[in-house]
Protein backbone atom coordinates (compact mmCIF):
# COMPACT_ATOMS: atom_id res chain seq x y z
CA UNK A 1 0.00 0.00 0.00
CA UNK A 2 1.74 3.07 -1.42
CA UNK A 3 0.28 6.27 0.56
CA UNK A 4 0.48 9.81 -0.25
CA UNK A 5 0.04 12.57 2.25
CA UNK A 6 -0.81 15.66 1.62
CA UNK A 7 0.84 18.15 4.06
CA UNK A 8 0.12 22.28 4.13
CA UNK A 9 1.74 24.37 6.05
CA UNK A 10 0.35 27.44 7.67
CA UNK A 11 0.84 29.98 9.75
CA UNK A 12 0.98 29.05 13.60
CA UNK A 13 -2.67 28.94 14.96
CA UNK A 14 -1.25 31.21 17.82
CA UNK A 15 0.47 34.18 16.29
CA UNK A 16 -1.68 36.50 14.25
CA UNK A 17 -2.35 36.09 10.85
CA UNK A 18 -2.65 39.04 8.65
CA UNK A 19 -3.32 40.04 4.92
CA UNK A 20 -1.00 41.57 2.36
CA UNK A 21 -2.40 44.93 1.32
CA UNK A 22 -0.59 44.70 -2.01
CA UNK A 23 -2.31 41.44 -3.47
CA UNK A 24 -4.99 40.99 -1.00
CA UNK A 25 -3.19 37.40 -0.39
CA UNK A 26 -2.33 35.58 2.83
CA UNK A 27 1.22 37.37 4.65
CA UNK A 28 2.78 33.84 5.13
CA UNK A 29 6.52 35.57 4.99
CA UNK A 30 5.99 37.47 8.32
CA UNK A 31 4.79 34.51 10.67
CA UNK A 32 6.14 31.42 12.04
CA UNK A 33 4.89 28.63 10.04
CA UNK A 34 3.67 25.21 11.24
CA UNK A 35 2.53 22.03 9.75
CA UNK A 36 -1.58 22.35 9.61
CA UNK A 37 -2.46 20.31 12.73
CA UNK A 38 -5.25 18.14 11.10
CA UNK A 39 -2.32 17.34 8.72
CA UNK A 40 -0.61 15.56 11.39
CA UNK A 41 -3.34 13.26 12.11
CA UNK A 42 -3.25 12.59 8.02
CA UNK A 43 0.74 11.44 8.42
CA UNK A 44 -0.16 9.38 11.48
CA UNK A 45 -3.04 7.56 9.74
CA UNK A 46 -0.57 6.70 6.62
CA UNK A 47 2.64 5.44 8.86
CA UNK A 48 0.14 3.17 10.81
CA UNK A 49 -1.29 1.59 7.66
CA UNK A 50 1.91 1.59 6.70
CA UNK A 51 3.47 -0.30 9.86
CA UNK A 52 0.23 -2.42 9.42
CA UNK A 53 0.60 -3.47 5.57
CA UNK A 54 4.02 -1.95 4.72
CA UNK A 55 4.33 0.26 1.43
CA UNK A 56 5.83 3.41 1.05
CA UNK A 57 4.72 6.92 2.56
CA UNK A 58 5.32 9.88 0.46
CA UNK A 59 4.78 13.75 1.82
CA UNK A 60 3.02 15.76 -1.09
CA UNK A 61 3.40 19.20 -0.64
CA UNK A 62 2.95 22.60 -2.42
CA UNK A 63 4.00 25.94 -1.18
CA UNK A 64 6.72 28.68 -0.86
CA UNK A 65 10.69 27.83 -0.27
CA UNK A 66 9.62 28.03 3.62
CA UNK A 67 7.14 24.95 3.59
CA UNK A 68 10.53 22.52 3.56
CA UNK A 69 10.27 23.13 7.40
CA UNK A 70 6.93 21.38 7.17
CA UNK A 71 8.28 18.44 5.02
CA UNK A 72 11.40 18.34 7.43
CA UNK A 73 8.80 17.73 10.19
CA UNK A 74 6.60 14.77 8.14
CA UNK A 75 9.89 13.04 7.30
CA UNK A 76 11.51 12.87 10.74
CA UNK A 77 7.95 11.56 11.81
CA UNK A 78 8.62 8.54 10.09
CA UNK A 79 7.70 9.28 6.16
CA UNK A 80 9.81 7.42 3.61
CA UNK A 81 10.37 10.74 0.87
CA UNK A 82 8.85 14.24 -0.41
CA UNK A 83 7.35 16.08 -3.43
CA UNK A 84 7.90 19.76 -2.96
CA UNK A 85 5.93 21.41 -5.57
CA UNK A 86 7.06 25.22 -5.32
CA UNK A 87 7.07 28.14 -8.27
CA UNK A 88 6.25 31.25 -8.11
CA UNK A 89 3.86 31.08 -10.57
CA UNK A 90 1.65 28.84 -7.79
CA UNK A 91 1.84 32.12 -5.78
CA UNK A 92 -1.89 32.79 -4.84
CA UNK A 93 -3.43 29.99 -5.97
CA UNK A 94 -6.89 29.19 -4.49
CA UNK A 95 -8.80 25.91 -3.94
CA UNK A 96 -9.64 25.39 -7.52
CA UNK A 97 -6.12 26.10 -8.65
CA UNK A 98 -3.92 24.56 -5.89
CA UNK A 99 -6.13 21.26 -6.59
CA UNK A 100 -5.06 21.17 -9.82
CA UNK A 101 -1.21 21.67 -9.44
CA UNK A 102 -1.83 19.09 -6.38
CA UNK A 103 -3.40 16.33 -8.92
CA UNK A 104 -0.72 17.10 -11.67
CA UNK A 105 2.04 16.22 -8.78
CA UNK A 106 0.13 13.09 -7.86
CA UNK A 107 0.23 11.99 -11.32
CA UNK A 108 4.26 11.93 -10.65
CA UNK A 109 4.17 9.36 -7.82
CA UNK A 110 2.85 5.72 -8.03
CA UNK A 111 0.75 5.66 -4.95
CA UNK A 112 -2.58 3.91 -4.17
CA UNK A 113 -4.03 5.73 -1.79
CA UNK A 114 -3.69 9.81 -0.76
CA UNK A 115 -4.56 10.84 3.13
CA UNK A 116 -5.20 14.39 3.72
CA UNK A 117 -6.50 16.71 6.83
CA UNK A 118 -10.03 17.77 6.43
CA UNK A 119 -9.12 21.42 6.81
CA UNK A 120 -6.24 23.92 6.66
CA UNK A 121 -6.71 26.24 9.75
CA UNK A 122 -5.78 29.13 7.23
CA UNK A 123 -8.26 28.70 4.50
CA UNK A 124 -11.01 26.48 6.11
CA UNK A 125 -12.37 25.41 3.16
CA UNK A 126 -12.59 21.44 3.38
CA UNK A 127 -12.81 20.97 -0.12
CA UNK A 128 -9.35 19.90 -1.61
CA UNK A 129 -9.74 16.13 -0.32
CA UNK A 130 -13.06 16.20 -2.39
CA UNK A 131 -11.28 18.34 -5.58
CA UNK A 132 -8.78 15.48 -5.96
CA UNK A 133 -11.14 12.74 -6.25
CA UNK A 134 -13.00 14.81 -8.85
CA UNK A 135 -9.85 15.82 -10.63
CA UNK A 136 -8.44 12.02 -10.24
CA UNK A 137 -11.46 10.02 -10.80
CA UNK A 138 -10.24 8.43 -7.41
CA UNK A 139 -13.04 7.90 -5.04
CA UNK A 140 -13.70 9.47 -2.18
CA UNK A 141 -13.85 8.86 1.38
CA UNK A 142 -13.60 12.10 3.48
CA UNK A 143 -14.15 12.69 6.96
CA UNK A 144 -12.82 9.59 8.32
CA UNK A 145 -12.61 8.92 11.59
CA UNK A 146 -11.67 5.19 11.23
CA UNK A 147 -9.80 3.61 8.13
CA UNK A 148 -9.46 -0.04 7.97
CA UNK A 149 -7.58 -1.49 4.31
CA UNK A 150 -7.88 -4.98 3.43
CA UNK A 151 -6.09 -5.59 0.35
CA UNK A 152 -7.75 -3.16 -2.37
CA UNK A 153 -10.56 -2.91 0.09
CA UNK A 154 -10.67 0.66 1.70
CA UNK A 155 -13.26 1.09 4.59
CA UNK A 156 -13.99 4.33 6.88
CA UNK A 157 -16.60 5.84 9.40
CA UNK A 158 -17.22 9.11 8.02
CA UNK A 159 -17.89 11.44 10.60
CA UNK A 160 -21.96 13.27 9.99
CA UNK A 161 -24.15 15.79 11.26
CA UNK A 162 -25.71 12.92 13.00
CA UNK A 163 -23.48 9.91 13.86
CA UNK A 164 -21.28 7.78 10.91
CA UNK A 165 -21.69 6.32 7.81
CA UNK A 166 -19.95 3.18 7.08
CA UNK A 167 -18.24 3.82 3.34
CA UNK A 168 -16.04 1.43 0.78
CA UNK A 169 -14.28 1.50 -1.85
CA UNK A 170 -11.63 0.37 -3.88
CA UNK A 171 -7.84 1.78 -3.91
CA UNK A 172 -7.06 4.67 -5.61
CA UNK A 173 -8.79 6.78 -2.73
CA UNK A 174 -8.86 9.76 -1.34
CA UNK A 175 -9.01 9.78 2.07
CA UNK A 176 -9.45 12.92 4.54
CA UNK A 177 -8.93 12.66 8.05
CA UNK A 178 -10.72 14.41 11.28
CA UNK A 179 -8.91 15.08 14.66
CA UNK A 180 -10.49 11.87 16.56
CA UNK A 181 -8.94 9.22 14.50
CA UNK A 182 -5.23 9.18 16.18
CA UNK A 183 -3.28 10.49 18.43
CA UNK A 184 -0.05 11.95 16.15
CA UNK A 185 3.88 10.95 16.95
CA UNK A 186 6.18 12.95 18.04
CA UNK A 187 9.44 13.20 16.13
CA UNK A 188 12.02 11.03 17.97
CA UNK A 189 15.60 12.63 17.85
CA UNK A 190 16.76 9.42 15.40
CA UNK A 191 13.96 10.32 13.28
CA UNK A 192 14.80 13.98 12.88
CA UNK A 193 18.20 13.33 12.13
CA UNK A 194 16.86 9.86 9.36
CA UNK A 195 15.21 13.15 7.85
CA UNK A 196 17.96 14.84 6.60
CA UNK A 197 19.08 12.45 4.42
CA UNK A 198 15.37 11.12 2.83
CA UNK A 199 14.89 11.98 -0.85
CA UNK A 200 13.10 15.13 -1.66
CA UNK A 201 11.69 15.84 -5.13
CA UNK A 202 11.07 19.35 -6.08
CA UNK A 203 8.67 20.03 -8.68
CA UNK A 204 8.40 23.33 -10.36
CA UNK A 205 5.66 24.00 -12.86
CA UNK A 206 7.23 22.95 -16.00
CA UNK A 207 8.85 19.33 -13.94
CA UNK A 208 4.74 18.72 -13.29
CA UNK A 209 3.18 19.61 -16.09
CA UNK A 210 1.12 22.79 -14.97
CA UNK A 211 -0.48 25.10 -16.99
CA UNK A 212 0.77 28.27 -15.93
CA UNK A 213 -2.69 29.89 -16.87
CA UNK A 214 -4.57 27.61 -14.29
CA UNK A 215 -2.68 28.75 -11.46
CA UNK A 216 -1.52 31.81 -9.19
CA UNK A 217 -4.06 34.85 -8.89
CA UNK A 218 -4.85 35.08 -12.30
CA UNK A 219 -5.12 31.02 -13.19
CA UNK A 220 -7.83 31.18 -10.06
CA UNK A 221 -11.48 30.81 -9.97
CA UNK A 222 -11.89 33.69 -6.86
CA UNK A 223 -10.81 36.89 -6.08
CA UNK A 224 -10.64 39.04 -3.13
CA UNK A 225 -12.11 42.30 -3.61
CA UNK A 226 -11.20 44.26 -0.18
CA UNK A 227 -10.93 43.85 3.37
CA UNK A 228 -11.09 45.04 6.62
CA UNK A 229 -9.54 44.25 9.73
CA UNK A 230 -12.76 43.91 12.20
CA UNK A 231 -12.68 47.05 15.15
CA UNK A 232 -11.77 45.54 18.60
CA UNK A 233 -14.79 44.30 20.48
CA UNK A 234 -16.04 46.12 22.68
CA UNK A 235 -15.39 45.19 26.27
CA UNK A 236 -18.31 43.33 27.81
CA UNK A 237 -19.85 43.51 31.47
CA UNK A 238 -18.13 40.97 34.13
CA UNK A 239 -19.78 40.14 37.55
CA UNK A 240 -17.96 38.15 39.94
CA UNK A 241 -20.78 35.47 40.99
CA UNK A 242 -21.36 36.72 45.12
CA UNK A 243 -24.62 33.87 44.83
CA UNK A 244 -26.12 36.15 42.82
CA UNK A 245 -24.48 35.55 39.53
CA UNK A 246 -27.34 33.39 38.61
CA UNK A 247 -29.96 36.08 38.71
CA UNK A 248 -27.76 38.70 36.75
CA UNK A 249 -27.28 36.69 34.08
CA UNK A 250 -31.17 36.13 33.89
CA UNK A 251 -31.72 39.53 34.40
CA UNK A 252 -28.98 40.62 31.30
CA UNK A 253 -30.65 37.89 29.18
CA UNK A 254 -34.10 39.59 29.79
CA UNK A 255 -32.82 42.94 29.02
CA UNK A 256 -31.50 41.18 25.67
CA UNK A 257 -35.09 40.21 25.36
CA UNK A 258 -33.91 36.89 24.94
CA UNK A 259 -36.30 35.51 27.77
CA UNK B 1 -34.36 37.87 -13.50
CA UNK B 2 -31.76 35.54 -13.85
CA UNK B 3 -32.08 31.83 -12.06
CA UNK B 4 -30.49 30.89 -7.96
CA UNK B 5 -30.10 27.53 -7.98
CA UNK B 6 -30.57 26.62 -3.98
CA UNK B 7 -29.43 22.97 -3.22
CA UNK B 8 -31.83 21.73 -0.39
CA UNK B 9 -30.50 20.18 2.26
CA UNK B 10 -33.21 17.99 4.17
CA UNK B 11 -33.58 15.55 6.66
CA UNK B 12 -36.01 12.61 5.63
CA UNK B 13 -38.05 15.14 2.95
CA UNK B 14 -37.75 17.85 6.04
CA UNK B 15 -35.97 21.32 4.58
CA UNK B 16 -33.58 22.71 7.15
CA UNK B 17 -33.54 25.76 7.95
CA UNK B 18 -30.62 27.01 6.05
CA UNK B 19 -32.63 25.83 2.96
CA UNK B 20 -35.10 28.30 4.26
CA UNK B 21 -32.32 31.05 4.73
CA UNK B 22 -30.47 30.19 1.18
CA UNK B 23 -34.61 30.71 -0.76
CA UNK B 24 -34.84 33.80 0.73
CA UNK B 25 -31.24 35.09 0.19
CA UNK B 26 -31.59 34.02 -3.27
CA UNK B 27 -34.88 35.77 -3.92
CA UNK B 28 -33.02 38.75 -3.34
CA UNK B 29 -30.25 38.07 -5.58
CA UNK B 30 -32.42 36.65 -8.48
CA UNK B 31 -35.51 33.81 -9.30
CA UNK B 32 -34.99 31.08 -6.44
CA UNK B 33 -34.58 27.24 -8.35
CA UNK B 34 -34.52 24.93 -5.61
CA UNK B 35 -32.93 21.61 -6.32
CA UNK B 36 -34.41 18.73 -4.39
CA UNK B 37 -32.01 15.62 -4.32
CA UNK B 38 -33.32 12.17 -2.90
CA UNK B 39 -36.70 10.98 -1.17
CA UNK B 40 -39.48 12.77 0.21
CA UNK B 41 -40.17 15.48 -2.09
CA UNK B 42 -43.73 15.23 -0.84
CA UNK B 43 -42.91 16.27 2.50
CA UNK B 44 -40.83 18.90 1.49
CA UNK B 45 -43.04 20.60 -1.21
CA UNK B 46 -45.26 22.64 1.22
CA UNK B 47 -41.99 24.45 2.18
CA UNK B 48 -40.02 25.12 -0.57
CA UNK B 49 -43.46 26.65 -2.09
CA UNK B 50 -43.90 29.22 1.31
CA UNK B 51 -40.35 30.66 1.01
CA UNK B 52 -40.92 31.16 -2.84
CA UNK B 53 -39.34 28.89 -4.90
CA UNK B 54 -40.59 29.38 -8.56
CA UNK B 55 -38.82 26.39 -9.88
CA UNK B 56 -38.17 23.02 -8.05
CA UNK B 57 -35.95 20.31 -9.75
CA UNK B 58 -36.59 16.97 -8.33
CA UNK B 59 -34.12 14.00 -8.51
CA UNK B 60 -35.80 11.01 -6.77
CA UNK B 61 -33.49 8.07 -8.29
CA UNK B 62 -33.48 5.70 -5.71
CA UNK B 63 -29.34 5.01 -6.23
CA UNK B 64 -28.85 8.56 -5.35
CA UNK B 65 -28.57 7.66 -1.81
CA UNK B 66 -26.41 4.73 -1.56
CA UNK B 67 -23.01 6.79 -2.49
CA UNK B 68 -21.60 10.27 -1.01
CA UNK B 69 -20.99 13.47 -2.34
CA UNK B 70 -20.41 13.06 -6.05
CA UNK B 71 -24.30 12.23 -7.27
CA UNK B 72 -24.67 15.20 -5.84
CA UNK B 73 -22.32 17.49 -7.65
CA UNK B 74 -23.67 14.87 -11.10
CA UNK B 75 -26.70 16.61 -10.29
CA UNK B 76 -26.64 20.05 -10.17
CA UNK B 77 -24.29 20.12 -12.99
CA UNK B 78 -25.94 18.80 -14.99
CA UNK B 79 -28.91 21.39 -14.19
CA UNK B 80 -26.53 24.27 -14.17
CA UNK B 81 -25.25 22.68 -17.64
CA UNK B 82 -29.04 23.28 -19.07
CA UNK B 83 -30.50 25.91 -17.15
CA UNK B 84 -27.28 28.07 -17.25
CA UNK B 85 -28.32 29.69 -13.92
CA UNK B 86 -26.53 33.08 -12.56
CA UNK B 87 -25.19 31.33 -9.38
CA UNK B 88 -25.50 28.42 -7.06
CA UNK B 89 -26.04 28.67 -3.63
CA UNK B 90 -25.40 25.52 -1.19
CA UNK B 91 -25.28 25.30 2.85
CA UNK B 92 -21.88 25.44 4.52
CA UNK B 93 -22.29 21.93 5.77
CA UNK B 94 -19.17 19.33 5.79
CA UNK B 95 -21.38 18.00 2.93
CA UNK B 96 -22.40 20.75 1.25
CA UNK B 97 -18.97 22.05 1.29
CA UNK B 98 -17.68 19.03 -0.39
CA UNK B 99 -20.51 18.74 -3.16
CA UNK B 100 -19.24 22.65 -4.06
CA UNK B 101 -16.11 21.28 -4.00
CA UNK B 102 -16.85 18.52 -6.75
CA UNK B 103 -19.14 20.92 -8.50
CA UNK B 104 -16.66 23.26 -9.03
CA UNK B 105 -14.06 21.11 -10.55
CA UNK B 106 -16.75 20.18 -13.01
CA UNK B 107 -17.74 23.57 -14.17
CA UNK B 108 -13.91 24.82 -14.02
CA UNK B 109 -15.78 27.72 -11.60
CA UNK B 110 -13.95 29.24 -8.80
CA UNK B 111 -16.37 28.73 -5.23
CA UNK B 112 -16.36 30.96 -1.89
CA UNK B 113 -17.28 29.00 1.15
CA UNK B 114 -18.39 29.99 4.23
CA UNK B 115 -19.99 33.31 3.20
CA UNK B 116 -22.04 34.83 5.39
CA UNK B 117 -24.13 37.05 3.09
CA UNK B 118 -24.07 37.63 -0.41
CA UNK B 119 -25.07 40.58 -2.29
CA UNK B 120 -25.14 42.57 -5.82
CA UNK B 121 -23.22 40.72 -8.35
CA UNK B 122 -22.97 37.68 -6.13
CA UNK B 123 -20.10 39.65 -3.69
CA UNK B 124 -19.68 37.53 -1.13
CA UNK B 125 -18.92 38.36 2.46
CA UNK B 126 -16.90 36.17 4.31
CA UNK B 127 -15.51 36.32 8.22
CA UNK B 128 -11.86 34.92 7.80
CA UNK B 129 -9.19 34.09 10.50
CA UNK B 130 -12.00 32.78 13.45
CA UNK B 131 -13.39 36.61 12.73
CA UNK B 132 -10.00 38.43 12.84
CA UNK B 133 -10.76 40.22 9.18
CA UNK B 134 -14.00 40.45 6.89
CA UNK B 135 -13.43 40.35 3.62
CA UNK B 136 -15.66 40.93 0.05
CA UNK B 137 -14.67 37.83 -2.38
CA UNK B 138 -16.40 37.34 -5.64
CA UNK B 139 -16.24 34.04 -8.15
CA UNK B 140 -14.38 35.46 -11.16
CA UNK B 141 -14.32 32.45 -13.37
CA UNK B 142 -17.21 30.17 -14.40
CA UNK B 143 -20.46 30.20 -12.27
CA UNK B 144 -20.47 31.63 -8.98
CA UNK B 145 -20.74 28.40 -6.58
CA UNK B 146 -21.71 29.59 -3.34
CA UNK B 147 -22.15 27.83 0.34
CA UNK B 148 -23.38 29.93 2.90
CA UNK B 149 -23.16 29.69 6.76
CA UNK B 150 -26.49 28.76 8.40
CA UNK B 151 -28.23 31.96 10.46
CA UNK B 152 -26.50 34.21 7.71
CA UNK B 153 -30.17 35.30 6.54
CA UNK B 154 -33.55 35.83 8.75
CA UNK B 155 -35.58 33.28 6.85
CA UNK B 156 -39.04 35.23 5.35
CA UNK B 157 -41.75 33.17 3.83
CA UNK B 158 -42.74 34.81 0.78
CA UNK B 159 -45.52 32.13 -1.16
CA UNK B 160 -45.17 30.98 -4.36
CA UNK B 161 -46.33 28.09 -6.88
CA UNK B 162 -43.20 26.23 -8.23
CA UNK B 163 -43.22 24.55 -11.31
CA UNK B 164 -41.74 21.41 -11.28
CA UNK B 165 -39.37 19.20 -13.37
CA UNK B 166 -38.07 15.65 -12.84
CA UNK B 167 -34.54 15.31 -13.37
CA UNK B 168 -33.23 11.93 -14.52
CA UNK B 169 -29.89 11.21 -13.72
CA UNK B 170 -27.71 8.48 -15.10
CA UNK B 171 -25.01 8.26 -12.60
CA UNK B 172 -21.25 7.80 -14.07
CA UNK B 173 -19.09 5.13 -12.84
CA UNK B 174 -16.90 7.68 -10.99
CA UNK B 175 -20.04 8.61 -9.06
CA UNK B 176 -20.61 5.59 -7.71
CA UNK B 177 -16.95 4.69 -6.13
CA UNK B 178 -17.66 5.43 -1.95
CA UNK B 179 -20.27 3.16 -1.44
CA UNK B 180 -22.15 3.63 1.77
CA UNK B 181 -22.90 0.21 3.54
CA UNK B 182 -24.37 1.72 6.76
CA UNK B 183 -25.82 5.15 8.30
CA UNK B 184 -25.47 4.98 12.21
CA UNK B 185 -27.31 7.44 14.20
CA UNK B 186 -25.60 8.54 17.34
CA UNK B 187 -27.93 11.88 18.02
CA UNK B 188 -29.10 13.32 20.88
CA UNK B 189 -32.42 13.60 20.53
CA UNK B 190 -35.00 16.27 20.69
CA UNK B 191 -33.00 19.61 20.76
CA UNK B 192 -32.54 22.10 17.82
CA UNK B 193 -29.10 21.09 15.76
CA UNK B 194 -26.13 23.21 16.57
CA UNK B 195 -25.66 24.88 13.61
CA UNK B 196 -29.02 26.36 13.30
CA UNK B 197 -29.91 27.08 16.85
CA UNK B 198 -30.46 31.13 17.74
CA UNK B 199 -29.17 30.01 21.31
CA UNK B 200 -26.56 27.56 21.97
CA UNK B 201 -25.46 26.37 25.38
CA UNK B 202 -21.70 25.02 25.81
CA UNK B 203 -20.17 22.85 28.32
CA UNK B 204 -16.41 22.47 28.66
CA UNK B 205 -13.85 20.82 30.76
CA UNK B 206 -14.87 22.82 33.84
CA UNK B 207 -18.20 20.11 34.36
CA UNK B 208 -15.66 17.48 35.19
CA UNK B 209 -17.88 14.45 34.52
CA UNK B 210 -20.22 13.08 31.86
CA UNK B 211 -23.07 13.27 33.99
CA UNK B 212 -22.60 17.11 34.97
CA UNK B 213 -23.37 17.75 31.15
CA UNK B 214 -27.38 17.25 32.35
CA UNK B 215 -26.42 20.58 34.02
CA UNK B 216 -26.30 21.83 31.08
CA UNK B 217 -29.32 20.40 29.27
CA UNK B 218 -31.30 21.59 31.76
CA UNK B 219 -30.17 25.19 31.12
CA UNK B 220 -30.25 24.60 27.19
CA UNK B 221 -33.60 23.29 27.22
CA UNK B 222 -35.26 26.26 29.75
CA UNK B 223 -33.62 28.81 26.96
CA UNK B 224 -34.79 26.28 24.25
CA UNK B 225 -31.19 25.77 23.18
CA UNK B 226 -28.94 23.06 21.19
CA UNK B 227 -25.70 21.91 23.34
CA UNK B 228 -22.48 22.36 22.37
CA UNK B 229 -19.45 20.89 23.64
CA UNK B 230 -15.11 22.12 24.00
CA UNK B 231 -12.95 19.36 22.41
CA UNK B 232 -12.27 18.46 25.46
CA UNK B 233 -15.25 17.92 26.73
CA UNK B 234 -16.06 15.33 24.00
CA UNK B 235 -12.32 14.18 23.81
CA UNK B 236 -12.98 13.09 27.44
CA UNK B 237 -16.02 11.33 26.20
CA UNK B 238 -18.48 13.66 28.09
CA UNK B 239 -20.48 14.34 25.04
CA UNK B 240 -20.83 12.93 21.24
CA UNK B 241 -17.84 14.65 18.73
CA UNK B 242 -20.98 15.84 16.83
CA UNK B 243 -21.62 18.63 19.38
CA UNK B 244 -18.15 19.54 19.49
CA UNK B 245 -17.68 23.60 18.51
CA UNK B 246 -14.65 24.65 17.48
CA UNK B 247 -11.75 24.68 14.23
CA UNK B 248 -12.31 20.93 14.22
CA UNK B 249 -16.10 20.51 14.95
CA UNK B 250 -19.11 23.04 14.31
CA UNK B 251 -19.03 26.46 13.42
CA UNK B 252 -21.84 28.36 14.58
CA UNK B 253 -23.07 31.81 14.72
CA UNK B 254 -25.95 31.80 16.96
CA UNK B 255 -27.91 35.07 18.20
CA UNK B 256 -26.62 33.79 21.71
CA UNK B 257 -23.88 31.70 22.59
CA UNK B 258 -22.98 30.58 26.14
CA UNK B 259 -19.62 28.96 27.00
CA UNK B 260 -19.61 27.41 30.60
CA UNK B 261 -16.68 25.98 32.03
CA UNK B 262 -14.49 26.86 28.87
CA UNK B 263 -11.67 28.56 28.80
CA UNK B 264 -11.66 29.85 25.08
CA UNK B 265 -8.84 28.78 23.46
CA UNK B 266 -8.29 30.14 19.91
CA UNK B 267 -9.61 26.85 18.26
CA UNK B 268 -12.55 26.76 20.56
CA UNK B 269 -13.40 30.81 19.52
CA UNK B 270 -12.87 29.64 15.91
CA UNK B 271 -15.94 27.82 15.57
CA UNK B 272 -17.72 30.20 17.99
CA UNK B 273 -16.68 34.14 17.59
CA UNK B 274 -18.96 34.94 15.63
CA UNK B 275 -21.90 34.57 17.59
CA UNK B 276 -23.99 37.68 17.95
CA UNK B 277 -24.17 37.50 21.97
CA UNK B 278 -21.44 35.47 23.59
CA UNK B 279 -21.89 35.12 27.42
CA UNK B 280 -19.82 33.20 29.53
CA UNK B 281 -19.67 30.87 33.34
CA UNK B 282 -16.14 30.59 33.77
CA UNK B 283 -14.57 30.31 37.79
CA UNK B 284 -10.87 32.01 36.56
CA UNK B 285 -11.46 36.34 36.11
CA UNK B 286 -8.56 35.29 33.52
CA UNK B 287 -9.77 32.94 31.15
CA UNK B 288 -9.32 34.21 27.65
CA UNK B 289 -12.85 33.47 26.70
CA UNK B 290 -13.52 36.86 28.84
CA UNK B 291 -12.31 38.84 26.17
CA UNK B 292 -14.95 38.12 23.95
CA UNK B 293 -18.43 38.46 26.20
CA UNK B 294 -20.90 40.35 25.97
CA UNK B 295 -21.62 39.24 29.62
CA UNK B 296 -19.43 37.08 31.71
CA UNK B 297 -20.14 35.72 35.88
CA UNK B 298 -16.43 35.05 37.11
CA UNK B 299 -18.15 32.32 39.51
CA UNK B 300 -18.54 28.52 39.91
CA UNK B 301 -20.50 27.11 37.31
CA UNK B 302 -22.28 24.74 40.13
CA UNK B 303 -23.98 27.67 41.69
CA UNK B 304 -24.61 29.83 38.66
CA UNK B 305 -26.28 27.64 35.64
CA UNK B 306 -28.88 25.80 38.44
CA UNK B 307 -29.46 29.60 39.70
CA UNK B 308 -29.71 31.13 36.09
CA UNK B 309 -31.82 28.33 35.01
CA UNK B 310 -34.25 28.28 38.11
CA UNK B 311 -34.49 32.37 37.15
CA UNK B 312 -35.15 31.56 33.67
CA UNK B 313 -38.16 29.19 34.70
CA UNK B 314 -39.44 31.05 37.04
CA UNK B 315 -39.95 34.03 34.76
CA UNK B 316 -41.88 31.98 32.33
CA UNK B 317 -44.43 31.88 35.01
C1 LIG C 1 -5.75 20.46 15.94
C2 LIG C 1 -6.54 20.97 17.10
C3 LIG C 1 -7.88 21.19 16.92
C4 LIG C 1 -8.69 21.61 17.98
N1 LIG C 1 -10.01 21.81 17.74
C5 LIG C 1 -10.81 22.22 18.77
C6 LIG C 1 -12.21 22.43 18.57
O1 LIG C 1 -12.75 22.23 17.48
N2 LIG C 1 -12.96 22.83 19.60
C7 LIG C 1 -12.43 23.05 20.84
O2 LIG C 1 -13.20 23.42 21.75
N3 LIG C 1 -11.13 22.86 21.07
C8 LIG C 1 -10.30 22.44 20.06
N4 LIG C 1 -8.98 22.21 20.32
C9 LIG C 1 -8.52 22.18 21.72
C10 LIG C 1 -8.27 23.53 22.36
O3 LIG C 1 -6.92 23.89 22.12
C11 LIG C 1 -8.47 23.43 23.90
O4 LIG C 1 -7.64 22.42 24.41
C12 LIG C 1 -9.91 23.13 24.30
O5 LIG C 1 -10.82 23.99 23.65
C13 LIG C 1 -10.05 23.29 25.80
O6 LIG C 1 -11.36 22.94 26.21
P1 LIG C 1 -11.96 23.57 27.54
O7 LIG C 1 -12.05 25.04 27.41
O8 LIG C 1 -13.23 22.84 27.83
O9 LIG C 1 -10.91 23.11 28.66
P2 LIG C 1 -9.86 23.97 29.49
O10 LIG C 1 -9.01 24.80 28.64
O11 LIG C 1 -9.24 23.04 30.45
O12 LIG C 1 -10.80 24.96 30.27
C14 LIG C 1 -11.70 24.60 31.28
C15 LIG C 1 -12.21 25.88 31.93
O13 LIG C 1 -13.20 25.56 32.88
C16 LIG C 1 -13.06 26.41 34.00
N5 LIG C 1 -13.65 25.75 35.17
C17 LIG C 1 -13.21 24.62 35.80
N6 LIG C 1 -14.05 24.29 36.79
C18 LIG C 1 -15.02 25.23 36.83
C19 LIG C 1 -16.17 25.44 37.65
N7 LIG C 1 -16.52 24.60 38.65
N8 LIG C 1 -16.95 26.51 37.41
C20 LIG C 1 -16.64 27.36 36.40
N9 LIG C 1 -15.57 27.20 35.58
C21 LIG C 1 -14.77 26.14 35.78
C22 LIG C 1 -11.58 26.65 34.12
O14 LIG C 1 -11.32 27.88 34.77
C23 LIG C 1 -11.13 26.67 32.65
O15 LIG C 1 -11.12 28.00 32.13
C24 LIG C 1 -8.13 21.82 19.27
C25 LIG C 1 -6.77 21.63 19.46
C26 LIG C 1 -5.95 21.21 18.39
C27 LIG C 1 -4.49 21.02 18.62
N1 LIG D 1 -0.82 23.64 -0.69
C1 LIG D 1 -1.12 22.41 -0.24
N2 LIG D 1 -0.19 21.42 -0.30
C2 LIG D 1 -0.47 20.18 0.15
N3 LIG D 1 -1.65 19.83 0.69
C3 LIG D 1 -2.60 20.77 0.78
C4 LIG D 1 -2.40 22.10 0.32
N4 LIG D 1 -3.54 22.80 0.54
C5 LIG D 1 -4.40 21.95 1.13
N5 LIG D 1 -3.86 20.71 1.28
C6 LIG D 1 -4.48 19.52 1.89
O1 LIG D 1 -5.90 19.65 1.82
C7 LIG D 1 -6.48 19.61 3.12
C8 LIG D 1 -7.71 20.49 3.16
O2 LIG D 1 -7.38 21.83 2.91
P1 LIG D 1 -8.47 22.98 2.59
O3 LIG D 1 -9.42 22.44 1.59
O4 LIG D 1 -7.65 24.14 2.11
O5 LIG D 1 -9.17 23.29 3.91
C9 LIG D 1 -5.34 19.98 4.07
O6 LIG D 1 -5.55 19.44 5.35
C10 LIG D 1 -4.14 19.38 3.36
O7 LIG D 1 -4.04 17.99 3.65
Amino acid sequence: MNIVVCVKQVPDTYEEKKLSDADKTLDRESVEGVMNELDEYAVEEALRLKEAHGGEVTILTMGPEKAVETIRKALSMGADSAVHVVDPALHGSDALATSYALAKALGTIEHDLVILGVESTDARMSVIPAMLAERTGAAQLSFARKVEVDGSTVKIERQTDTGYDVVEAQTPAIVSVVEKINEPRYPSFKGIMAAKKKPLTTLTLADAGIEASNVGLSGSGTSVAEFAARPPKQAGTIVKDEGDGGVKLAEFLASQKII
Amino acid sequence: MAEVLVLVEHFEGTPKKVTLELLTLARSLGEPSAVYVGAGYDTAKAALAEYGAQKVYIAADADLDNYIIAPKAEVLAQIVGSASPAAVLIPSSPEGKEIAARLAVKLDSGVVTDAVGVGDGFVCDQSIFGGGYTVKSQVSKGTPIITVRPNSTPPEPAPATPSEEQVSVSLSDAAKKAKVLERVSEKKGGRPELTEAEIVVSGGRGLGAAEHFALIEKFADSLGAAVGASRAATDAGWYPHQNQVGQTGKTVSPQLYIAVGISGAIQHRAGMQTSKTIVAINKDPEAPIFELVDFGVVGDLFEVVPQVTEQIEARKG
